[in-house]
C-alpha cells in the first residue's frame, strides 16, 4: 500500500472531531434560540400571524321613564367577498346582484377585484343577509352587525339624537351618554398566513363584545307623542316657523317632553326634507342639516318677554321693594330719564296694585319695580337666580345668556330688561328659573338622564344632579304662585286655564329682532297644580301668523297639554 | 447468536465490504427530506400550481436519477475516473461560463443555471464544480506526493481551485459556493499533509481577517456593498426586519416558536408564504418550527453518523486517492450542512446554501448521490480482513 500513512488516519480523524465540534456548537447555539429565546420569538410570531377583527358591542337601549325604548339596535348585515375562496365567480355574481338589488356590473367589479376581503355592501337586512348565507356560496361572507334603530322615528329627534357609522353617538343623547351607552367592542383573533388569508385549523380565538349599558330617561313617551301633536298643530294652524314645547318637573328638573318641531326621522337623519335645494355644495347640506338637528330648548336663546316678568316679580318682592299689595298707576308709559317707554296698554292701566299689574302684565309697573332695584340690587338677583350660568342640562350645545355689562346698564337698560326684553336666554333657562322662583326657592338642574342600567334591568348607576337651595324664600315663592295662578284664572293667561284644576302661568310677547318687520314670539309657561306645582310646561311658537299673543296662541297650547297629561300624571283634581 | 454471526463473518470475508449503514442513514436523510419538503411547500405550492405536492415530486424524481446514478458510479471502480481530472477542472471552468450563454436562468437576481436542452433539467454548474474539484484535488494531492508538506505545495493546492471558485463567485455570484470549494481544498490538503501548526495559525489568522470584516462592515453602516449590508444585518436582524433581514429574522421567528418539542408535523406557521424558500435554503428553521429542539438534534445526529460513516470508509480506503475522494466529499457535505445550519440560525450572515440531502433542489441532491456513490465505489475496494 503506498498509502497508510499513519497521519493520514489521524487527521482525517481529526477532521471528523473539528466538524462534530462545529456542529455541536451549532447545537448550543439552537438550544439557546429554541430555549432560552423560544418565548421571545413564539410571541413574536404570533404577533405577526394573527390578525384582529373587531365585533361591535350592542349599544345600550334609551328608554324612557317607563321602559318604552326609543332607540334600539337592529341586526344588518354586511356582505363582502374574499378573492382567493371563491370557486364560483359568474354564480357569486349572479346571486349578488338579484339578492342586493345592485347592477351585475357593479358586483362584478368587486367579486374581480384581487383583494384580501371587498366589501359588497353593508346595511344590508338581516332577512337578506340570512337567504344570502343560505346559498352557502365559498368566498361570500355575511357578518352580522348593528345598526342604531329609532322605532318613533321623528319622535324627541332633537333630544336623542343619532349615531355615526361606527355607533358613536354625533348629537343630542346619545353623543353626552356615550361612554354608557357604546359597550366594549371585542375580537376576534384569527390566524392568518402571510397574505391575511385564514388558516382554517387554527380556529378562532374570541373575546367576547360587553354590550352598552342602557340608558333610562326622564322623558315619558306619551306626553312627548301629545306634545309633538300639539306643537305640529299649532305650527300648522299658525303657519308658524318652529314650536317649542319643553315640560318638566319643577321639583326635581326631570324633563318629560322637549318637542322642538320640525323634527326629522332620526333614522334617516342625512335626508334633507322635501321642498329643499338639492345640488348645494356638502358645505351648504352640512350647514342645513346642523340647522335642521338643532335643540331650539337649549341651543339656541330668545327675548323672554313677558315670562321674564316672574322674575322681575320674584326679585322685587324678595328684596322688598315692592309688595303684592302696593300701589301703582300706569298712565300707558313711563318715562325712565329722556325715554317714553309705553305700556302694550296705550291707554293705561290706571290705579293698581302689584298683583293686578302682573296679571296685566303692566310694563310700567315692572319697570319701576327694577328701578326701584337699581342696577346694581337687580344685576345681583340676576346673577344669585343663576341667570348668568347654564343651567348644565345633559344635552350638549347648551348655549348661554346673552346679557348686558352691569358696568353698561343704565337706568334705560334697567327699564327694558325689566319686563324681558334687550337681552337673550334659553327657553330651558327661562323654565328653570321660573321654576326655582315657584318650588320654594331650589333651582333643581334640568335633566333627561335618570339611571343607566345593564341589559338585565339592573341599575349600574343612577344619576345625580345639583341642587341650589335658597334662591328665593319660601314666603316670596308662594307669593308668586298666587299671583301666577291669579294670572291665568283672571288675568292675562285665562286661556291657559284647565277646568278643575289650579294652574299659574305667564304669557309673553316678544318682538323679534330686528324690531319692526311684525314677526313675534308668542310664549307661554304654565305650571300646575299653582299650590304645590308638579309639572312646569314653556310652549313658544316663533313666528306665527295673525294673531300672535302669547296669551292666544301659546297658552291654550299649554292648557291642551295640562288637560291630558295632569290626570295622566296622577296629578287628581281639587278644586275648591 | 455465536454461530450465526460466525457464519455470517465467513460468508463476508470471501466478499468485499458494503457500507449498508451509510447507504440507509443517506436513504433516511432523503426520505426525510421529501416529507419536510412537502411540509414546508405545499401550502405555496398547492395555491402557485394548484398541486400541494408539486416539489415533493419534482425532486422524488431527481432523487431517483441521483439513485441511478449512484448506484452506477458505486459500481464503477473509482480509478475509473481518475484519468479525468484535468477534463473534470476544465468541464467546471466551461460549464459556469453557459449561464452567460442563452441557456442560462436568471433567478433571484442571480444566473447561477443553466437548461439542458432537450429533457429541460435544470443544472447548477457550482455542482458540477464541486464534484469536478473533489476529483481533480484527489487526484492533483496522489500526484504531488510528499512535496504537498512544502508550503509551495500548499499554495499549489490551493491556488488550482481558485480559479474556478472565482468564476463560481463572479459569474453566478454565488459566494457561498465558492467558498465550499476553497473549504474542501482546504480540508483536503488538511489531511493530505501531516503538519498541525500551520493549519492552525491559518485558523486564527481567518477569525483575525473576518473580525476585521465585520468590523469594516458595521463602520460602513451596512451601505454601499450588499454583503456589508447582510453583515449589518446579521449583528442585529431585528432593526432590518423589514429589509435585510427579514429571511433572517422570519427564520428565527420558526425555530424559536418551535420550542422544545415543536408545533408537531405539518404545523408550522411561518412556511405559510411568511417565510420566504421555506422548502429550500430554510427548510431546517421549519424543522425546527414543526419538530423542535427534539427533531434538530436528530438531523445534526444523522448528519454526524453520515460523516462518522465516511470517515470509517476513508480510514480503510484501500489507496490515497480513495481516501482523498472521500474527504472531498466529507468537506463538501459537512461544510455545506454546517454553513445552512449556521445560516438558519444567524450564527453567521445570511448567504444562500442549502441543507444537503433535505432542501428542495434537483441538482444538489443529483450530485450528492454521486459523490455518495463515489464513497460506496471506495468502500467497495475494502476487503474486510483488512478492517
Amino acid at each position: 500500500m503506498q498509502y497508510n500513512h499513519i497521519y493520514h488516519r489521524k487527521k482525517i480523524t481529526a477532521l471528523f472531531f473539528i466538524l462534530t465540534i462545529a456542529f455541536v456548537l451549532l447545537l448550543g447555539r439552537l438550544v439557546y434560540l429554541m430555549v432560552w429565546r423560544s418565548e421571545h420569538y413564539a410571541a413574536l410570531a404570533t404577533e405577526l400571524h394573527e390578525r384582529e377583527r373587531s365585533i361591535k358591542a350592542a349599544r345600550g337601549q334609551i328608554l324612557d321613564r317607563n321602559g318604552v325604548v326609543l332607540a334600539d339596535n337592529k341586526t344588518v348585515c354586511t356582505i363582502s367577498v374574499i378573492y382567493n375562496q371563491i370557486q364560483d365567480p359568474e354564480e357569486v355574481i349572479q346571486v349578488l346582484s338579484k339578492e342586493l338589488d345592485m347592477s351585475e356590473d357593479a358586483v362584478r367589479k368587486k367579486v374581480e377585484k384581487y383583494s384580501s376581503m371587498e366589501r359588497v355592501k353593508s346595511n344590508v337586512d338581516k332577512a337578506v343577509g340570512d337567504r344570502i348565507r343560505e346559498y352557502d356560496l365559498p368566498g361570500v361572507k355575511v357578518d352580522e352587525d348593528y345598526k342604531r334603530y329609532y322605532p318613533y322615528g321623528e319622535l324627541a329627534s332633537k333630544v336623542l339624537g343619532f349615531t355615526g357609522a361606527d355607533n358613536q353617538g354625533i348629537v343630542g343623547l346619545e353623543v353626552v351618554y356615550e361612554e354608557y351607552l357604546k359597550g366594549e367592542a371585542g375580537t376576534i383573533l384569527t390566524v392568518t398566513d402571510a397574505s391575511g388569508i385564514e388558516v382554517e385549523r387554527m380556529g378562532e380565538h374570541r373575546i367576547e363584545p360587553v354590550p352598552g349599558n342602557n340608558l333610562r330617561i326622564s322623558l315619558d313617551r306619551n306626553i312627548q307623542e301629545y306634545a309633538t301633536q300639539l306643537a305640529v298643530q299649532a305650527m300648522e294652524t299658525k303657519e308658524a316657523e318652529s314650536v317649542s314645547i319643553l315640560v318638566m318637573n319643577p321639583q326635581n328638573g326631570e324633563i318629560y317632553a322637549m318637542v322642538n318641531v320640525p323634527e326629522f326621522d332620526l333614522n334617516s337623519p342625512y335626508e334633507l326634507p322635501e321642498g329643499m335645494p338639492e345640488n348645494i355644495s356638502s358645505e351648504e347640506k352640512q350647514n342645513l342639516l346642523n340647522n335642521i338637528w338643532r335643540n331650539g330648548c337649549i341651543n339656541d336663546t330668545y327675548e323672554p318677554g313677558s315670562t321674564f316678568k316672574i322674575i322681575t316679580a320674584a326679585a322685587g318682592l324678595e328684596s322688598g321693594v315692592v309688595t303684592p299689595e302696593s300701589s301703582f298707576s300706569c298712565p300707558g308709559f313711563i318715562v325712565v330719564d329722556d325715554r317714553k317707554i309705553r305700556c302694550h296698554k296705550v291707554a293705561g292701566h290706571g290705579s293698581e296694585d302689584f298683583t293686578h299689574a302682573t296679571m296685566n302684565s303692566c310694563n310700567p309697573v315692572f319697570i319701576t319695580v327694577g328701578l326701584r332695584m337699581g342696577v346694581a340690587g337687580y344685576y345681583e338677583y340676576f346673577e344669585k337666580f343663576g341667570l348668568k350660568q347654564k343651567t348644565g342640562v345633559d344635552l350638549p350645545g347648551e348655549a348661554g345668556t346673552i346679557m348686558h355689562k352691569m358696568e353698561d346698564m343704565g337706568n334705560v337698560e334697567l327699564a327694558i330688561v325689566s319686563f324681558g326684553q334687550s337681552f337673550q336666554i334659553t327657553p330651558i333657562q327661562l323654565l328653570t328659573t321660573a321654576s326655582s322662583i315657584i318650588n320654594g326657592g331650589r333651582r333643581v338642574t334640568p335633566h333627561l338622564g335618570m339611571e343607566a342600567l345593564d341589559s338585565d334591568g339592573n341599575v349600574v348607576e343612577t344619576f345625580t344632579y345639583p341642587v341650589t337651595e335658597g334662591i328665593v324664600s319660601e314666603q316670596t315663592s308662594a307669593t308668586m304662585r298666587e299671583i301666577l295662578e291669579l294670572v291665568v284664572s283672571e288675568g292675562g293667561g285665562i286661556n291657559g286655564k284647565v277646568e278643575g284644576y289650579r294652574v299659574g302661568g305667564k304669557t309673553a310677547t316678544s318682538q323679534t329682532l330686528p324690531r319692526g318687520t311684525g314677526r313675534y314670539i308668542a310664549s307661554f309657561v304654565g305650571f300646575a297644580p299653582a299650590d304645590n306645582p308638579q309639572v312646569i310646561a314653556i310652549a313658544i311658537v316663533t313666528h306665527p301668523k295673525g294673531v300672535y299673543y302669547g296669551g292666544q296662541v301659546s297658552a291654550p297650547i299649554i292648557r291642551q297639554l295640562f288637560e291630558n297629561i295632569l290626570p295622566y300624571l296622577g296629578i287628581m283634581e281639587y278644586n275648591q | 447468536m455465536a454461530a450465526k454471526s460466525r457464519r455470517k463473518r465467513r460468508k463476508e470475508q470471501t466478499e468485499y465490504y458494503f457500507d449498508y449503514s451509510l447507504l440507509f442513514i443517506v436513504i433516511f436523510l432523503l426520505g426525510f427530506g421529501l416529507i419536510m419538503i412537502y411540509s414546508a411547500s405545499s401550502y405555496t405550492a398547492f395555491q402557485d400550481y394548484g398541486d400541494a405536492g408539486h416539489f415533493m415530486k419534482r425532486q422524488l424524481i431527481a432523487i431517483v436519477i441521483g439513485l441511478v446514478f449512484m448506484t452506477v458510479v458505486a459500481n464503477i471502480d473509482y480509478h475509473f475516473w481518475e484519468r479525468f481530472y484535468v477534463i473534470g477542472w476544465g468541464v467546471s471552468a466551461v460549464s459556469i461560463l453557459v449561464v452567460l450563454t442563452p441557456l442560462g436562468i436568471e433567478s433571484h437576481n442571480a444566473r447561477r443555471w443553466f437548461r439542458i436542452p432537450g429533457i429541460g433539467l435544470q443544472v447548477q454548474p457550482a455542482e458540477i464544480a464541486k464534484l469536478c474539484m473533489i476529483l481533480f484535488l484527489a487526484v492533483m494531492v496522489c500526484k504531488m506526493g510528499k512535496s504537498i508538506r512544502t508550503m509551495k505545495g500548499f499554495f499549489t493546492m490551493m491556488l488550482m481551485p481558485l480559479p474556478i471558485a472565482a468564476e463560481v463567485y463572479f459569474i453566478t455570484s454565488n459566494l457561498s459556493s465558492a467558498l465550499i470549494i476553497m473549504a474542501i481544498s482546504l480540508l483536503m490538503v488538511f489531511v493530505a499533509s501531516p503538519d498541525y501548526k500551520k493549519f492552525v495559525i491559518m485558523g486564527l489568522a481567518g477569525i483575525a481577517a473576518v473580525v476585521g470584516v465585520v468590523a469594516i462592515a458595521v463602520n460602513s453602516g451596512g451601505d454601499g456593498n450588499f454583503r456589508f449590508g447582510r453583515i449589518v444585518a446579521w449583528l442585529n436582524p431585528e432593526s432590518q426586519a423589514q429589509d435585510k433581514g427579514f429571511q433572517t429574522l422570519q427564520g428565527l421567528y420558526a425555530i424559536g416558536s418551535g420550542g422544545i418539542l415543536g408545533k408537531g408535523l405539518g404545523q408550522s406557521m411561518q412556511k405559510l408564504k411568511f417565510l420566504p424558500e421555506s422548502q429550500n435554503d430554510m427548510i431546517f428553521s421549519i424543522i425546527c418550527e414543526e419538530l423542535g429542539l427534539f427533531g434538530a438534534i436528530a438531523v445534526i445526529i444523522m448528519f454526524v453518523m453520515l460523516i462518522w460513516r465516511m470517515m470509517i470508509v476513508a480510514n480503510n480506503a484501500t489507496d490515497l486517492f480513495g481516501a482523498m475522494l472521500v474527504v472531498g466529499v466529507i468537506g463538501h457535505i459537512a461544510v455545506q450542512a454546517i454553513l445552512n445550519i449556521a445560516v438558519v440560525t444567524n450564527t453567521i450572515p445570511n448567504t444562500g446554501i442549502s441543507l444537503p440531502f433535505i432542501s428542495y433542489g434537483g441538482s444538489s441532491v443529483m450530485f450528492l448521490l454521486i459523490e455518495i456513490g463515489l464513497v460506496l465505489s471506495v468502500a467497495r475496494r475494502i476487503q474486510l480482513r483488512e478492517m
